[in-house]
């Protein structure tokens, strides 16, 4: 197993290997929200505005990795996405795309253990769109695409961005579905918890443990306010009033 | 050219409407739950009907026997809400400029003409959120205008408006009545907005269409009175100011038959106006009163008499070729000797003159 750098890090910046957790981390998450977020934003469209039939099995299906253990989530994606499973290997001939032990496949893992989250916040949001305003858009020409793009969309806004950051947060925290589908590879798939993890696993790691866990805390925080911010922003901008002051 | 023909049963409610709408405005008049604002979703397509056939200037928009259903966003048509709508997240210009996304846009000259007629320069850059009611349905009926419609739907625009934002917005529309020059179907209850607005006056009652005429013709039918809601009765008269006297306050409006002095008009000398008259504020002399506060002492005759309930007698009284409307008690109306063919004095209370539209209906 990789060993870590010994000796006393500085209280207040990182070492070269907590940057690269860092790093990886961020990457991983970013991706993962970036891809699955169109595909959230559709499924979410078509579980508030839509009735079809099976439409309950779909929403059972889409929730599914909320209350399945994420050990088993993994597990499923290693059988799908390894190299040898029906999808991955697809993947490998068509495009040359390896998501097994790749920090790809991390994303993967992540955005799917994400993603009912996403849906859910979303689809609140779109469902308290004023249809009525959606019916005046039809009226001045918008078709169905049209009114999704520039009204239901946009007033949807601040759902999209929780979903987001909701996705984002469990980016940063999965654990069981990565470690199980992409293993603990430094540089590659050891994201932060696998790093905190790992430490625990090591003698007189704890300390090393703790500092990355401040920096998880820290993250964490980060998210939120921002998150916070730029919801709120959006709220007043759906709200309709002028914006106050600068910005 | 509008013509609609609409069937459509909702549980207990039938619709079974048809009517015709050329140019100018056409007011879709009755009282709540009547069908007003089902045969106008209809037309706009957010409300399909079971039966019927909508045609507008030669093209079909719906027929159910040839299976025609153009969707709502192809059928050109402005639709002016209610409460609005105006799109919270848009400026606006945007909210007026968003039928152009749509290649449904007008050309910019026409776009600053319309900004110009409905005064809405100041409003561009401001967000729906922080305008007055008023403003806001400014906004909504410049919005729908321009999106190069064939035909103007207003649903009760003025319904959500204090009474101040009611005159406000209904002197806009009244501009835009002799400027544009597309059909308008107006939806309304209120009276007093049908009366100032209104070239043809379609009356719905129970989902059909009860009468077709002019707003003084409905409006002054007593056996419409039900479906009008129109219970006091009244008389629309057509008038011009002639005369404004400051110190006094008070307007000469002459009228086809004479003259009338009224208070609060709010119109310059020449303006043409339409007053309503409510039959109780006008009584009857059979000789020319003298000392009395009452202004306008009017010389008719009596046209008609219809006993009403609860021992009234509506009396119509041709003024030249005006009519006006008198509500008295069948005992005043026995003691006068009332009978059709004599010649008798209205008199109306100067104050009861309020230009249509500036008081509440």
């Amino acid at each position: 197993m990789h060993e870590f750098a010994r000796g006393n890090p500085s209280p207040m910046s990182l070492t070269q290997e907590e940057l690269e957790v860092l790093q990886l981390s961020l990457r991983v998450a970013f991706w993962s929200v970036l891809v699955s977020l169109p595909f959230a934003i559709a499924v979410a469209q078509v579980l508030a505005r839509s009735n079809f039939p099976g439409k309950t099995i779909f929403d059972a299906v889409v929730h599914l990795p909320l209350v399945l253990p994420p050990v088993v989530v993994g597990f499923f994606l290693l059988l799908l996405f390894g190299r040898r499973g029906p999808i991955g290997a697809l993947l490998d001939e068509w495009f040359g795309i390896v998501v097994a032990f790749r920090w790809t496949g991390a994303a993967l893992a992540a955005g799917i253990m994400g993603f009912p989250l996403m849906v859910r916040a979303i689809r609140l949001s779109i469902e308290a769109v004023d249809r009525r305003l959606e019916a005046a858009a039809s009226t001045l020409g918008a078709g169905r695409a049209g009114v999704f793009f520039t009204i239901t969309l946009p007033l949807a806004l601040p759902g999209v961005i929780t979903g987001a950051l909701l996705s984002f947060a469990r980016s940063i925290g999965e654990f069981g579905a990565t470690i199980t589908f992409v293993s603990n590879i430094p540089g590659e798939t050891r994201t932060l918890p696998l790093a905190i993890y790992t430490y625990t696993q090591t003698p007189s790691g704890d300390a090393m443990a703790m500092r990355l866990s401040l920096l998880a805390v820290v993250l964490s925080l980060v998210a939120l306010y921002l998150s916070e911010v730029l919801v709120r922003r959006a709220a007043r901008r759906m709200r309709g009033e002028d914006a106050v002051g600068p910005g | 050219m509008l013509s609609v023909r609409v069937e459509r049963t909702l549980g207990k409610f039938r619709l079974a409407a048809s009517f015709q709408a050329g140019e100018g405005v056409t007011a879709l008049f009755g009282r709540s739950g009547a069908g007003k604002t089902s045969v106008v979703n209809a037309i706009a397509g957010t409300l399909r009907p079971d039966r019927g056939l909508i045609e507008i200037d030669g093209t079909t928009l719906f027929d159910s026997e040839r299976r025609i259903d153009v969707p709502t966003p192809k059928r050109r048509i402005g639709y002016v809400f209610q409460e609005g709508r105006l799109f919270p997240h848009l400026s606006v210009a945007q909210n007026l400029r968003y039928a152009g996304l749509f290649s449904r846009g007008m050309p910019a000259k026409s776009f600053d003409h319309i900004v110009e007629l409905l005064g809405l320069k100041d409003l561009l850059d401001r967000r729906p959120g922080n305008l007055s009611g008023g403003e806001k349905q400014r906004v909504a009926i410049g919005r729908a205008l321009l999106s190069d419609p064939r035909l103007l739907l207003l649903d009760e625009p003025l319904a959500s408006l204090d009474a101040h934002r009611k005159s406000e917005v209904l002197r806009y529309l009244e501009l835009l009545r002799d400027e544009i020059r597309i059909p308008v179907v107006y939806v309304s209850h209120a009276v007093e907005e049908v009366v100032q607005l209104a070239d043809t006056v379609v009356l719905l009652s129970a989902g059909e269409v009860a009468a077709v005429g002019s707003a003084e013709e409905i409006m002054g039918r007593p056996d419409l009175r039900s479906a009008t809601g129109t219970f006091e009765g009244g008389a629309v008269i057509d008038a011009k100011v002639v005369k404004q006297d400051m110190q006094y306050d008070l307007a000469t409006l002459a009228f086809d038959g004479g003259e009338l002095t009224a208070t609060n008009v709010d119109a310059l000398i020449g303006e043409p106006v339409r007053v309503r008259i409510r039959a109780r504020d006008v009584s009857i002399a059979l000789e020319r009163p003298r000392s009395i506060s009452i202004q306008n002492v009017l010389a008719g005759t009596v046209a008609e008499l219809s006993p009403g309930q609860g021992g009234i007698v509506d009396v119509s009284i041709a003024i030249g070729s005006t009519i006006l409307r008198s509500r008295v008690t069948q005992l005043s109306a026995r003691e006068l000797g009332l009978a059709p063919g004599m010649n008798v004095y209205a008199l109306v209370k100067a104050v009861s003159l309020n230009r249509a539209g500036s008081s509440p209906a």
